[in-house]
């Protein structure tokens, strides 16, 4: 039997470290720009893309990701594509993310008071020149933190992929638990290596928010 | 070639696939029910500072916030029997939901009770009302009514992770659609159909909250 | 041939049928102060003037542009109809020079040099000039307002519509406010407002609407109105106030 020292366990835990901060930040940045497009159907004029939109939203919003990466999967291989699972991981999350995305700034863009839309109509300004040069500048400011802590839930998010098999930071840490029967110390690695990764993340959107809601009520 | 997509093991399995959609409810009714029993505890401690426990809190809080639910699965079901604390495959999920809920509901719960204005709890003041009734009257149950929606979302999204569960084999509906793949190949659609139970499933329970909400925390006046 | 012209307008919110058929004439240079009680449909005129409501019938014609129920050029329309609101909405990303030049640099396809230097020169109509590179909210309501109305100027609109324009204000900034729109009204623009400043009204205005229920009931010469009302219904309304 292969003996591991603790250093073994923890380079190999950070090879897997690296593809999840890896698959996290391609899941993220491609959802995000998937997640505009979404939105701009779903605050469309016209009911159609409306409609589209919030369905894509809803059904994604509404089942779990492990089953979106399983029908993913299993859906594409039925097509006769051959997937490999880093693959498969990269889309089931980034359509994942785009969904979650779309609503959060969506909620952003709502948020912003009907009399700035109307202020900008009463100035002559079309549809789409109010949205660009009055409503999205506000809604973007108010989208970062949010959008910041939902990047947390996208790192949560990848250690799902490990279930398909994409050897990032869960399914590594699994591997070498049933390797070395260290089960405590490794899962204890992994769960302070997702800590590492997101901590950072939640503090600053908190702290986003915090600087955000104290600029408004002043 | 022309695949043909067939459900016919819908019928075959269905006592299985009740059994799998009755635990994940259970799952999900227990771990949110407890987990908001938590929630509010925590929320409590943190908004009055009661040593130690704001403190510990703000620790369980923000570990469980910031790492996966499926590693803290594997911690407590793989890990914890190491320093010999064994648990079945049930307990594992049930206390890791139940943690995963608490720690999301006291943050949820804290910034309603947070949001308590000042002057109210002065007039509840000025009405000889007790510490516990102004606590119970004018800071938790309008702070609840504020925060259900949140809450109800954070149940539903907690629902929806529970099929990871389905990795330490506690039977749940995944766990039962995994099975059933199995043994009848047909894995998209086996898996297709779980997932439209899931959203069907994701729909009732929103609007059983929305119901709850509502009638019991809003308490509609009788009219 | 007057500036503004509706012709039987009607606007209905589900049943509510909120104008009944408005017949409205303003010369240009006019200063007309609409009033009524709440609910009277005279917020909601306003703001069919400048297509921010679309109207279920009839007609309405600023300086030779048509506005048809559903269907019309509301960019032109709305080139020559400025508006300022009760909330003052201005753009809070925005310095106040911002808010003046954003309109006519992208609707008019004015060089950042030339809206700059009409955005001065309107802020210093209100007072403001000082005040250029100041965000919203370090300005005070009467300021904000002001900035709103300099924001509608710079589009040199044939006619300027205010929504009880002082409501929102502090009782010590409303005059600040009032002012500017008197030196407006003495410099000859064209200014249909609604107001709850009777006094105000009757001093600047040279017409008054009187509106209930969704129909302009009465309407003339200020000075005459208050001094005989023509309606029961006016005369109340006027009795209420003191
Ligand atoms: N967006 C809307 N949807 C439905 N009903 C509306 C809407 N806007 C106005 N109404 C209704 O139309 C009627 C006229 O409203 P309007 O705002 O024009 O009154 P107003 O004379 O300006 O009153 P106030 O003095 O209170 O401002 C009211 O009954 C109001 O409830
Ligand atoms: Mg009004």
């Amino acid at each position: 039997m292969m003996t591991f020292t603790l250093w073994d366990i923890v380079r190999n835990l950070l090879l897997g470290g690296a593809l999840t901060l890896l698959l996290s930040m391609v899941a993220f940045v491609l959802g995000g720009l998937a997640a505009l497009a979404l939105l701009f159907a779903r605050i469309a004029k016209h009911r159609p893309p409306r409609g589209l939109a919030q369905i894509y939203i809803e059904i994604f919003q509404g089942t779990p990701l492990l089953l979106q990466l399983f029908t993913l999967f299993f859906g594409l291989s039925l097509l006769g594509l051959d997937v490999p699972a880093w693959l498969a991981a990269g889309v089931g999350l980034m359509l994942f993310s785009s969904a979650y995305l779309a609503e959060i700034w969506r909620g952003c863009v709502e948020s912003v008071p009907r009399g700035q839309w109307e202020a900008g109509a009463s100035l002559a300004l079309t549809y789409r020149e109010q949205m660009r040069h009055v409503i999205l500048p506000q809604a973007m400011r108010m989208a970062i933190a949010p959008t910041v802590g939902f990047a947390v839930q996208v790192v949560k998010g990848t250690a799902v992929t490990s279930i398909i098999g994409f050897a990032e930071l869960t399914k590594t840490g699994s591997m070498i638990a049933n390797a070395t029967y260290q089960p405590f110390l490794v899962y204890g690695l992994v769960a302070i290596g997702y800590f590492l990764l997101c901590y950072p993340l939640s503090w600053y959107a908190q702290r986003l928010e915090r600087r955000l809601y104290a600029t408004r009520t002043n | 070639m022309t695949y043909q997509f067939d459900f016919s093991f819908i019928y075959e399995y269905r006592a299985m696939l009740a059994h799998g959609i009755a635990y994940t409810v259970y799952l999900t009714l227990v771990g949110g029910t407890v987990g908001t029993l938590i929630g509010t505890v925590g929320a409590i401690c943190r908004t009055w500072d009661i040593k130690p426990f704001a403190g510990l809190y703000q620790c369980y809080v923000e570990l469980f916030r910031n790492t996966p639910f499926l590693v803290q699965l594997f911690l407590i079901f793989f890990g914890l029997p190491s320093l010999g604390i064994r648990m079945s495959e049930g307990q594992a999920a049930i206390l890791a939901i139940i943690l995963n809920v608490g720690a999301y509901s006291t943050e949820i719960i804290r910034a309603g009770l947070q949001a308590t204005p000042k002057g109210q709890i002065e007039a509840a003041q000025s009405l000889a009302f007790t510490r516990w009734q102004i606590f119970f009257y004018v800071m938790l149950r309008p702070a609840l009514r504020k925060v259900w929606p949140a809450l109800s979302s954070q149940i539903v999204i907690s629902m929806l992770g529970s099929a990871v569960c389905s990795q330490i084999s506690a039977e749940e509906l995944t766990f039962v659609a995994n099975f059933i793949q199995s043994r009848n190949f047909r894995a998209f659609e086996t898996y297709f159909l779980t997932t439209a139970i899931y959203f069907a499933m994701a729909f009732l329970i929103r609007q059983s909250l929305n119901l709850i909400g509502r009638y019991a925390i809003v308490r509609r006046p009788l009219p | 041939m007057p500036l503004v012209r509706t012709n039987r307008l009607h606007k209905h919110f589900g049943k509510n049928h909120v104008l009944k058929g408005i017949n409205l004439e303003v010369e240009e240079g006019e200063v007309v102060a609409i009033v009524g009680r709440s609910g009277s449909g005279k917020s909601t005129l306003l703001r069919a003037l400048n297509g921010l409501e679309t109207i279920d019938d009839g007609t309405i014609e600023v300086d030779g542009t048509a506005l048809v129920a559903e269907q019309g050029d509301l960019r032109a329309l709305r080139q020559k109809v400025g508006m300022v609101f009760q909330q003052f909405n201005l753009f809070p990303h925005l310095s106040a020079g911002q808010n003046v030049m954003l309109a006519p640099q992208i609707v008019k396809d004015t060089s950042k040099e030339e809206a700059e230097v009409i955005a001065r020169s309107t802020l210093a109509r209100v007072g403001l000039e000082h005040k250029f590179d100041a965000f919203p909210d370090q300005l005070s309501g009467g300021q904000q307002q002001r900035v709103a109305i300099a924001r509608a100027l710079a589009m040199s609109p044939k006619v300027l519509l205010c929504d009880e324009i002082t409501s929102a204000l502090d009782p010590e900034l409303v005059n600040e406010v009032l002012m500017v729109v008197r030196q407006l009204a003495s410099e000859g623009m064209t200014l249909i407002m609604v107001t709850h400043e009777m006094r105000f009204a009757r001093e600047v205005g040279n017409k008054l609407v009187f509106m209930y229920e969704g129909r302009i009931h009465e309407s003339g010469d200020p000075q005459t109105m208050f001094a005989n009302p023509a309606t029961p219904e006016f005369a109340n309304f006027i009795s209420s106030l003191d």
